[in-house]
């Protein structure tokens, strides 16, 4: 054992002594890059060249509608029906993964078929299915099954075309959400649920506090996915009800024959909502992160404050050995 | 598959399990002084408790008797059962026959008349608080820093106060030697602290028996003793414990009596000093000739 000491001293002194020479050596070249921005760059000459000149994109009018108070509506509109149907979606999807995997044969069936039809059913028809239900039933009551009914309502009055977008997106949403909230909880170790069990911790308990955290991890990057697919989704709905971003812009371009700069407004809300999204889910992931990675990487406004500090105050630069941390003391 | 064991199925004619009780008594239970004196309640009392998983019959029949205070060693090779028995005493796993009781109560069923009943949910969970079990992967919660983990479940399954809790939590991350490390997340601790944290979330719950299923066996050699150190602690203090172990050095020294099992079954018991050097079976001998 000393011997290996005095070794491992010597070889050390040995390094100190003679470094060998940093290596200098010339990098390999990538001329395939060069290709690929040089064809890129002509292919987005072209692109400007052509917003520049064509007048038929009709610049202007983008400009002109992009705040328009009813595209503004339409906007709300679209964000109010994406987070109310997700809500929908997300809850339901976890009641409904939490049958799929219960023990009792009826539930976890019952969440079988459920989830069967509305993954098995186009978006569209069960849209037009909400909003046409009255015709179904024309009155819905509470009351005892089979027996007396304590309230009547009219279903055309309960129903709104929004009620029946609701309905529509969010109990789809909430099937796909099921299977995806499932395989978050069985990614879980099993040990996980053992040693909460050995604790004397009751099964709602383990799933709410142990298991559904950390099937976040697994959860949360399709689930900004659906979020997104939710978002443009919600244009199906101006095929039953007017008030989303789509329909707003369909009214103005079918008085003023401007269908494609009018297009161009519709895309720029959409990409500027789905791009909110991305950021917020970028968050939400991190969050969920704790425990799992050992020091959390900064953010990009962190990174970017760095790279100011660093580069214009550098006085004041922590060095860039230390980890940043994240979550934890 | 699992069947409710029954009378008819179940226990054996009571002499006969009464003669093999006796027949394996422990040698000498030092810790267990009290019951020369007054009949004592066995903490953990097994009666021919057999368990299979489909058609392999795991364990093919235990039946031994853990007194208070006493520190026994379950050892073996994989596959004997050992674990599958720990797993039994707090009903991570059903029983198929046989009786198994903790502290004179049943585990995971009740006698009514001539049949048993399974428990609830509820009063298993309830069962449960009173066993303390630590995992050979120790199966802490990675989103919860280290006293999180330990307050969790006083807080949310006894309903102790928050503040009690938290206190008493770091009494025992002082007493396991950890308590700089109360906000660490258990990824950021090595295998060894993370074990005790495990040990440590276990006695919260003020548990009157203690299950260990090989808790040093995925750590680093280097950090196996610290995990030991806290065990022969807790021995010291009176507490209960069952140790599945490949430590033979720990049972020698800690335990108070030592069992080993290979096939489903007890090969032997006694005293852990006289086991280990004079083993009477020749798979005992075997067995111990190729891991000490």
């Amino acid at each position: 054992m000393s011997e290996q000491v005095s070794e491992q001293a010597t070889t050390a002194e040995a390094a100190q002594r003679a470094r060998p020479e940093t290596i200098r050596a010339v990098p390999v070249r990538h001329p395939g890059r060069w290709v690929a921005a040089a064809v890129i760059a002509v292919l987005l000459a072209m692109l400007l060249n052509n917003l520049a000149t064509n007048v038929r994109w009709q610049g202007w009018i983008i400009g002109q509608y992009l705040f328009n108070s009813q595209v503004l509506h339409g906007v709300a509109a679209t964000l109010w029906l994406t987070v109310i149907a997700m809500i929908v979606g997300v809850v339901g999807g976890v009641i409904l993964a939490v049958m799929r995997l219960s023990d009792n044969p009826i539930v976890s069936s019952a969440a079988w078929v459920y989830i069967w039809f509305f993954r098995g059913t186009p978006l569209l028809v069960q849209l037009f299915f909400w909003y046409n239900i009255a015709a179904l039933f024309p009155t819905i009551s509470v009351g005892i099954p089979f027996g007396p009914g304590f309230h009547t309502w009219s279903t055309v009055t309960l129903v709104t075309p929004f009620a029946a977008s609701i309905l529509g997106l969010g109990l789809n949403e909430a099937a796909y959400m099921s299977e995806i909230v499932r395989a978050g909880i069985i990614a879980v170790d099993e040990g996980q649920t053992e040693a909460a069990c050995a604790l004397g911790m009751r099964r709602l308990l383990i799933m709410r506090r142990i298991v559904l955290p950390q099937a976040m991890r697994v959860i949360i990057p399709p689930t900004g996915n659906e979020t997104i697919s939710m978002l443009k989704n919600t244009s199906l709905v101006s095929v039953v009800a007017g008030f989303d971003l789509l329909v707003s812009v369909q009214r103005i371009y079918n008085a003023n024959y401007k269908i494609i700069p009018l297009l161009v407004v519709a895309s720029i809300w959409y990409l500027v909502m789905t791009s909110i999204l991305t950021v917020g889910q970028y968050y939400v992931e991190r969050h969920y992160a704790r425990g799992s990675v050992r020091n959390l990487p900064p953010t990009p406004p962190q990174k970017l404050r760095e790279f100011f500090v660093r580069n214009f105050f550098p006085r004041h630069a922590v060095p860039a050995s230390a980890p940043a941390r994240g979550g934890d003391a | 598959m699992t069947t409710v064991p029954t009378p008819e199925d179940g226990a054996l004619p009571e002499t006969q399990a009464q003669a093999q009780t006796a027949d394996v008594a422990p040698a000498s239970a030092t810790r267990a002084t009290t019951a020369t004196t007054t009949p004592v309640t066995p903490m953990v009392e097994a009666l021919d408790v057999h368990k299979s998983y489909g058609r392999v019959e795991v364990l093919k029949g235990i039946t031994l008797k853990v007194m208070p205070r006493e520190v026994m060693c379950l050892i073996g090779p994989s596959g004997s059962g050992k674990s599958t028995f720990l797993r039994c005493i707090n009903h991570l796993e059903k029983i198929n026959a046989g009786r198994l009781s903790v502290d004179g109560e049943l585990v995971g069923y009740q006698q009514r008349g001539s049949r048993l009943h399974e428990l609830h949910e509820r009063e298993v969970a309830r069962q449960r608080t009173e066993i303390g079990m630590v995992f050979q992967r120790f199966n802490l919660f990675p989103h919860m820093t280290a006293i999180e983990n330990i307050v969790e479940a006083p807080i949310r399954v006894k309903g102790e106060p928050k503040d009690a809790a938290r206190a008493h939590a770091r009494e025992l991350l002082e007493k396991v030697g950890l308590g700089d490390r109360a906000t660490a997340y258990p990824n950021q601790l090595s295998g060894g602290q993370q074990q005790r944290v495990a040990i440590a979330r276990a006695l919260a719950m003020r548990p009157k028996l203690m299950l260990f299923d090989e808790p040093t066996s995925a750590l680093d050699p280097e950090l196996v003793g610290d995990v030991l150190a806290v065990m022969r602690q807790l021995a010291d203090d009176g507490m209960t414990m069952i140790v599945v172990t490949h430590e033979m050095g720990f049972a020698r020294e800690v335990g108070d009596s030592l069992v080993f099992m290979d096939g489903g079954v007890v090969v032997e018991r006694g005293n852990p000093r006289e086991v280990l050097a004079n083993p009477q079976h020749e798979r005992t001998r075997s067995f111990l000739s190729k891991v000490l």
